[in-house]
C-alpha cells in the first residue's frame, strides 16, 4: 500500500546489519559517509520489521497552480514478506468512473516491480509496464517510485549531516537510485529523525539535478507500540506549482491478510 | 512673449560661461541613470496586463501547464529519417535534453509513448529504444507506426518521413531562478554538440526561447548597427550643411546629450528596453537635429548679414524660440499619446523619446547658444544668400503656378490617400525577424514541413469532474478535431481523442475495427488510468488534462498563415463550438491569438490617442498664432501626410501590423514642425513687415526653406536607417514615418503656400 512502510529481513542486510552492529555500539557510527548512509536506512527498516500487514483508508488531494482541487479515495491493504518487498493494494472508491479499479503490487528488493491494475469496466486484469515507474500516479505529483515499498536495496545511500528540522535533530543522507535508466530522479535527500528513524522530508532531484518536489510527513502515529503511521504527506512540485496531499485514516494492523488476498484472481473479487 | 524672447537671448549670452557647464553637468546626472537599463527579453511584453486575452492565456496556463518550449529540427542529407544512424541521434538528442535547464518534457519520435496489445495486456514503451541495434524490418514497423499516427504525423514527423522535430517544454519557475540565457545557451551547445557527432544531419533550433532571446537581442543589435550609422549621417549632413566644424560640434553635443538624458531618465524610471523602446535613441537623435539647426540656420544668416555673432544669438533666439517651443511641445505631445497604446513597449518608446525631445529643446535653447558664445565661430560675410536661392526660386514658381500647383497637389492628396481601401490587418509574429536570426530559418522549415509555430488552444470543459470520459464530450471533441483538420490552414491537431481510440484499439487486441471511442463512460475513464499508469516521468497527460478530469486541452497547429489566418480561424472554430457544443464555447488561447487581438486592440486605442494629439497640437497652434484661420489650415498639412503614408503602404504593400499602429500620433507630432515653422514666419512677415501674402510666402521660403529641408533630410535619414533594423516591427516604422514625413515636405512646400494665396493671396 501508499507507505513509506520500511521492511526488510534480508539476510544480505541483516548480515550487513549484525556486522555494523558489533563493529560499534551504536549502528550508525560507520566510518564512511555512504556506510553511514547505508547503516541508517537499514536500522530503519529494522525498527519497521514484523508489521505482518494492515490495512488504512487514504484519501489523496490534487492540487493545481490555481488552487483548484480534485479528490480520490483509496483503500489500502499492505502485507509484509518474507525475505522480499511487501505486497500491496489499493482499491479506488472515487472519482465515481474508476471505482472499484484496484492496483496490485509485489515490490521486490532486487528486479522491476511487479503491478497489475483491475479494470471492472473490462472485468479484466492488465499488467503495467513497471519500467515507467517514474511517472505520475493517478494524475498526482507522487510517481509510482515515491509510494511503492522502499526497500533498502533500491538505492545506494550517503549521509551528509545531521540537522533540526521541525524540532527534531535528524540524519540527513542522501540516496541514488540503482536503476538509473528507469528513475525519474537522480538523488533524493532525506530527513530522518534521530529518535524513531521517521521520514520527515524527501527532497528530490530530477535528471538534470534540479529540485522537483519536496515531500513533507506530518502526523506520525505509533501503532502496536512499535510501528510509526503518518497521517499525512504533501508532495509540492516546486517546477509546475502543483501539489498533491495524502491523508490516512483507520489504521488496522494484524487484520489476517494472508498472500491469497494479494493475487491477480482476488482483484475480481474486490468490491 | 516678445520680452521673454529678448531677455533669454541676453541672459544666455552674457551667463555662457554659467549656462553651458551647468546644463551640461545636469545632462551627466540624469545620463547617469543608463546604468539602471534592463533589456526585457519576453515574447509578453508586448501585452499589457489587462489584455483580456493574455489573461486567458494565463488562466489556461494555470489550470494546465505553462511552457515555453524549445524545439530542434533534424533533417538527414539523405531525405531519410528510418535509418538507424538517424534514430540513433534521435534518441541521443532526447536523452540528452534532459540536461537543458528547466526542461520539463520532450516530446520526440524515440520517446514517443506507442501503446499495442501483447497477449492480453496492454504494452505502453519507447517507441524507439536502443535504436543502433535496430534491424531493418523493425525501422520499417517503426516508420510505418509514426507515418499512421495522428499525434506524431505532421507534428514531430512529415508525411515524407524526412524530417522530424524534437520539442523540449521549458517550465518557467514562479521565483526569479528563471535565466533565459541559462536555456538558451544549453540548447545552443546542445545543437553544436549534435550537429558535429551526427555530420549526415542538419540540425536547427527553434521555439518560444529562441524567439524570446531574440526579442532580447533585437534591440542590442539595433543599437549596435544602426546609431554609428546614423551618426555618420548626422555628422556628414549637419557638416554639410552649415559648412562649421563648430557648429557641428555644438549640433553633435546637443543631439547627444538629449539621447543620453532621455536614456538615462528612462533608467532612473526603471523603463525597461524592449526591441520597440530601444529605438528611442534614434528616433531622439533624429528629432534633436531639427531644432539645433534651425537656431543655427538664422545664427548664421544674421551673421552673413553683418550681425555681430552675440547679436546673432540673440536674435535668432528672438525668433526661433517661439517656433522651436511649438514643434518640440506638439513632437512630445504626439509621442505621449502612444500612452494609449495597449502595448507597453510603444507607450515608454513615446515616454522615452518625448523626455528625450524636450530635453533637446532646453539643450538646443539654452546650452547650444551658450556654448555657440563661448566657441570662436566665424562666418564670411555675404549679401547674396547662395545657399537659399533655391529656394527664392521655388518661391517665384510656386506663387506663377499656384493654380495648377494647387489642383495637382489635391489630386494626388486623393489618389494616394485611396491605397488606404488596400489596407488589411496583418502580423506574422515569426516574421517580425529576418533571416540574419537562425531561429527564423528553423522557423520556416517548421512551417514547410512540419506543423508550424502558430498554435491555437482549445480548453474544453465538460462542466463536471470526470467528465472528460462522457462519451458524448468524447464525441464532440472528436468532430471538433475532424472539423478542424478538414480546414485547409490546419496541419496538425492534438486531442485526447486519438489517445482513447488507439487505447480501445489495443485493449481488443490491435483489432482496428475498434480504432473508435470507448462508448462506455466508465470503461473510457479506467483505459486512461491504465494508460497514465504506464507513462513514464515527464510523459503524463498532466498537461493535457486537468486535475479533476473536467477538461482537456485540444492544440491547433498551422504553418504561418499570420495573424488574420489565425483570428479567422478562431473565430470559426468558436462559431462551431457555439452551433454544435454550446456549453463548451470558448475563446482559442495562445500566443499567436493575442498576438492577432493586438494590432486590432493598439489600432483602435491609438486612434482616441492620434485624435486627443490632433486636438491638442491644434489648439496649441491656433494659441501660439494667434489666428483661428491659420490654425485650422494647418490640419490639412499636418493630418493628410499619414493618410497618404498609409495609402502609399496600401498599395504598395498592403499589410499593416502592430508596427504601423502607433504612425499616426508619433508622426503628427513630428510633421506639425514644418507647418510650424513655415506659418509662423509668413505670419511674421504678414504682421511684422505688412508683407502680401506672396511676398509672406517669399519670405517664409527664404527664412525656413533652406532649415525645413535640412531638417527634413535628417529625418527622413533617420528613419529610413531605422527601416534598415533586422526587426520588422522597427523596420515598417521607420519606413512608413519616412514616407509620411516626405509626403509631409511636398504638401508643406507645395500645398501650403497655394492653399495660403487661394485663401489670401491677390487674385
Amino acid at each position: 500500500m501508499i507507505s513509506f512502510s520500511i521492511s526488510n529481513r534480508s539476510l544480505l542486510s541483516a548480515t550487513l546489519c549484525w556486522l555494523l552492529l558489533i563493529s560499534s555500539p551504536l549502528a550508525v557510527q560507520a566510518e564512511t559517509a555512504e556506510e553511514k548512509g547505508l547503516a541508517i536506512a537499514v536500522e530503519a527498516h529494522l525498527r519497521d520489521e514484523g508489521f505482518g500487514d494492515y490495512t488504512s483508508d487514504m484519501t489523496m488531494t490534487l492540487r493545481n497552480k490555481q488552487g483548484k482541487e480534485s479528490k480520490r479515495a483509496i483503500r489500502g491493504k499492505t502485507l509484509e514478506v518474507a525475505d522480499d518487498g511487501d505486497k500491496s493494494l489499493s482499491i479506488f472508491d472515487t472519482p465515481r468512473d474508476v471505482k472499484g479499479t484496484a492496483f496490485l503490487s509485489f515490490s521486490h528488493k532486487v528486479g522491476d516491480d511487479e503491478q497489475w491494475l483491475y479494470l471492472p469496466a473490462l472485468k479484466r486484469v492488465k499488467r503495467i509496464n513497471s519500467r515507467n515507474k517514474s511517472g505520475s500516479f493517478m494524475g498526482s505529483e507522487f510517481a509510482y517510485e515515491d509510494i511503492a515499498s522502499q526497500e533498502v536495496e533500491k538505492y545506494n545511500y550517503k549521509h551528509l549531516r545531521e540537522e533540526e528540522l521541525g524540532g527534531l535533530l535528524c540524519y540527513v543522507s542522501e540516496s541514488y537510485p540503482v536503476d538509473k535508466k528507469n528513475s525519474g530522479y537522480t538523488r533524493r535527500i532525506t530527513w530522518l529523525d534521530k529518535e524513531e528513524y521517521r521520514i520527515q522530508k524527501v527532497e528530490y532531484y530530477d535528471r538534470k539535478k534540479s529540485l522537483l518536489k519536496t515531500l513533507t510527513v506530518s502526523g506520525y502515529q505509533q501503532y502496536l507500540g512499535k510501528h510509526w503511521r503518518a497521517d499525512d504527506m504533501k508532495m509540492v512540485n516546486h517546477q509546475t506549482g502543483k501539489s498533491t496531499s495524502l491523508h490516512w485514516e483507520n489504521y488496522q494492523f494484524n487484520t489476517g491478510l494472508t498472500e491469497v488476498d494479494f493475487n491477480s484472481t482476488s482483484l475480481k473479487r474486490i468490491r | 512673449m516678445k520680452r521673454i524672447e529678448d531677455w533669454i537671448g541676453t541672459i544666455i549670452v552674457k551667463y555662457r560661461w554659467i549656462i553651458a557647464p551647468a546644463l551640461f553637468l545636469c545632462a551627466l546626472l540624469a545620463a547617469s541613470g543608463m546604468q539602471f537599463l534592463i533589456f526585457s527579453n519576453d515574447s509578453r511584453m508586448f501585452f499589457s496586463k489587462e489584455n483580456p486575452q493574455l489573461q486567458a492565456l494565463e488562466d489556461l496556463e494555470s489550470t494546465y501547464t505553462k511552457v515555453e518550449n524549445v524545439l530542434y529540427i533534424l533533417i538527414p542529407k539523405s531525405g531519410n529519417l528510418f535509418e538507424n544512424e538517424t534514430l540513433a541521434a534521435i534518441e541521443d538528442l532526447t536523452e540528452e535534453a534532459w540536461q537543458i535547464p528547466f526542461s520539463s518534457r520532450i516530446d520526440s519520435l524515440s520517446n514517443y509513448q506507442h501503446t499495442r496489445a501483447f497477449e492480453d495486456d496492454l504494452m505502453v514503451a519507447d517507441l524507439i529504444r536502443d535504436a543502433k541495434d535496430l534491424t531493418d524490418e523493425e525501422i520499417a514497423k517503426i516508420k510505418a507506426i509514426a507515418l499512421a499516427e495522428p499525434m506524431l504525423l505532421h507534428s514531430l514527423v512529415d508525411p515524407q518521413g524526412s524530417v522530424t522535430a524534437i520539442n523540449i517544454n521549458i517550465i518557467k519557475p514562479d521565483d526569479d531562478t528563471y535565466d533565459i540565457q541559462l536555456v538558451n545557451t544549453a540548447a545552443l551547445d546542445l545543437q553544436k554538440k549534435m550537429q558535429d557527432k551526427y555530420p549526415a544531419l542538419d540540425v536547427y533550433l527553434t521555439g518560444g526561447v529562441m524567439i524570446d532571446t531574440a526579442f532580447g537581442e533585437a534591440p542590442k543589435r539595433d543599437m549596435k548597427a544602426l546609431i554609428p550609422l546614423m551618426f555618420g549621417f548626422l555628422l556628414f549632413l549637419i557638416l554639410f550643411s552649415l559648412r562649421s566644424v563648430f557648429a557641428t560640434i555644438a549640433t553633435f553635443t546637443v543631439i547627444v546629450l538629449s539621447t543620453v538624458t532621455g536614456l538615462g531618465l528612462a533608467g532612473w524610471l526603471g523603463i525597461l528596453l524592449t526591441p520597440a523602446s530601444a529605438n528611442a535613441p534614434v528616433i531622439i537623435l533624429t528629432l534633436a537635429v531639427a531644432d539645433s539647426i534651425h537656431i543655427l540656420v538664422t545664427v548664421f544668416y544674421q551673421m552673413r548679414h553683418g550681425k555681430q555673432k552675440h547679436e546673432a544669438i540673440r536674435e535668432s533666439i528672438r525668433v526661433n524660440l517661439q517656433p522651436v517651443f511649438i514643434t518640440s511641445v506638439s513632437t512630445a505631445i504626439g509621442f505621449l499619446t502612444m500612452n494609449f497604446s495597449d502595448a507597453p513597449p510603444f507607450r515608454d518608446l513615446g515616454n522615452i523619446v518625448a523626455m528625450g525631445v524636450l530635453a533637446a529643446f532646453v539643450y538646443s535653447v539654452f546650452f547650444m547658444p551658450a556654448l555657440m558664445a563661448i566657441l570662436p565661430v566665424r562666418v564670411k560675410e555675404q549679401r547674396e544668400v547662395k545657399g537659399n536661392r533655391p529656394f527664392a526660386i521655388l518661391a517665384e514658381f510656386v506663387i506663377k503656378r499656384r493654380t495648377p500647383i494647387f489642383w495637382t497637389m489635391l489630386t494626388m492628396v486623393i489618389l494616394t490617400s485611396s491605397g488606404i481601401a488596400r489596407i488589411h490587418l496583418n502580423d506574422e509574429f515569426i516574421k517580425y525577424f529576418d533571416h540574419s536570426y537562425s531561429f527564423r530559418i528553423a522557423s520556416d522549415l517548421s512551417a514547410e514541413h512540419l506543423a508550424g509555430m502558430e498554435i491555437i488552444d482549445w480548453d474544453l470543459d465538460s462542466g463536471e469532474e470526470g467528465g472528460i470520459n462522457d462519451p458524448a464530450y468524447l464525441k464532440t471533441v472528436e468532430n471538433f478535431a475532424n472539423w478542424f483538420r478538414e480546414q485547409p490552414e490546419v496541419r496538425h491537431v492534438y486531442s485526447i481523442t486519438d489517445i482513447m481510440k488507439r487505447l480501445n484499439k489495443n485493449m481488443h487486441g490491435d483489432d482496428p475495427d475498434f480504432y473508435k471511442l470507448p462508448e462506455q463512460r466508465d470503461l473510457a475513464a479506467q483505459y486512461l488510468l491504465l494508460y497514465e499508469m504506464n507513462l513514464p516521468f515527464g510523459l503524463d497527460l498532466n498537461n493535457r488534462i486537468n486535475v479533476d478530469k473536467s477538461a482537456t486541452r485540444m492544440t491547433v497547429s498551422t504553418p504561418n498563415i499570420g495573424t488574420a489566418g489565425v483570428l479567422s480561424l478562431e473565430h470559426r472554430g468558436r462559431a462551431w463550438l457555439e452551433e454544435h457544443a454550446p456549453a463548451m464555447t470558448t475563446y482559442g488561447s495562445g500566443l499567436t491569438v493575442i498576438f492577432s487581438y493586438i494590432s486590432e486592440r493598439n489600432i483602435r486605442s491609438m486612434l482616441k490617442g492620434s485624435i486627443l494629439a490632433l486636438i491638442l497640437i491644434s489648439l496649441i497652434m491656433i494659441a501660439e498664432l494667434k489666428d483661428v484661420k491659420l490654425g485650422l489650415l494647418s490640419l490639412m498639412p499636418n493630418l493628410t501626410p499619414a493618410f497618404m503614408a498609409f495609402g502609399a503602404w496600401g498599395l504598395i504593400v498592403g499589410q499593416v501590423g502592430l508596427a504601423v499602429s502607433v504612425m499616426i500620433a508619433m508622426t503628427l507630432g513630428i510633421v506639425v514642425d514644418d507647418t510650424v515653422h513655415f506659418l509662423s514666419k509668413y505670419q511674421r512677415g504678414r504682421k511684422e513687415h505688412e508683407m502680401s501674402a506672396e511676398d509672406a510666402v517669399r519670405y517664409a521660403f527664404n527664412t525656413v526653406g533652406s532649415a525645413i529641408w535640412v531638417t527634413t533630410l535628417a529625418l527622413v535619414g533617420g528613419f529610413t536607417i531605422l527601416a534598415f533594423s533586422g526587426f520588422q516591427i522597427n523596420s515598417h516604422m521607420g519606413a512608413m514615418t519616412s514616407m509620411t514625413i516626405v509626403f509631409a515636405l511636398i504638401l508643406d512646400f507645395f500645398f501650403l503656400p497655394t492653399l495660403l494665396l487661394k485663401l489670401e493671396g491677390s487674385k
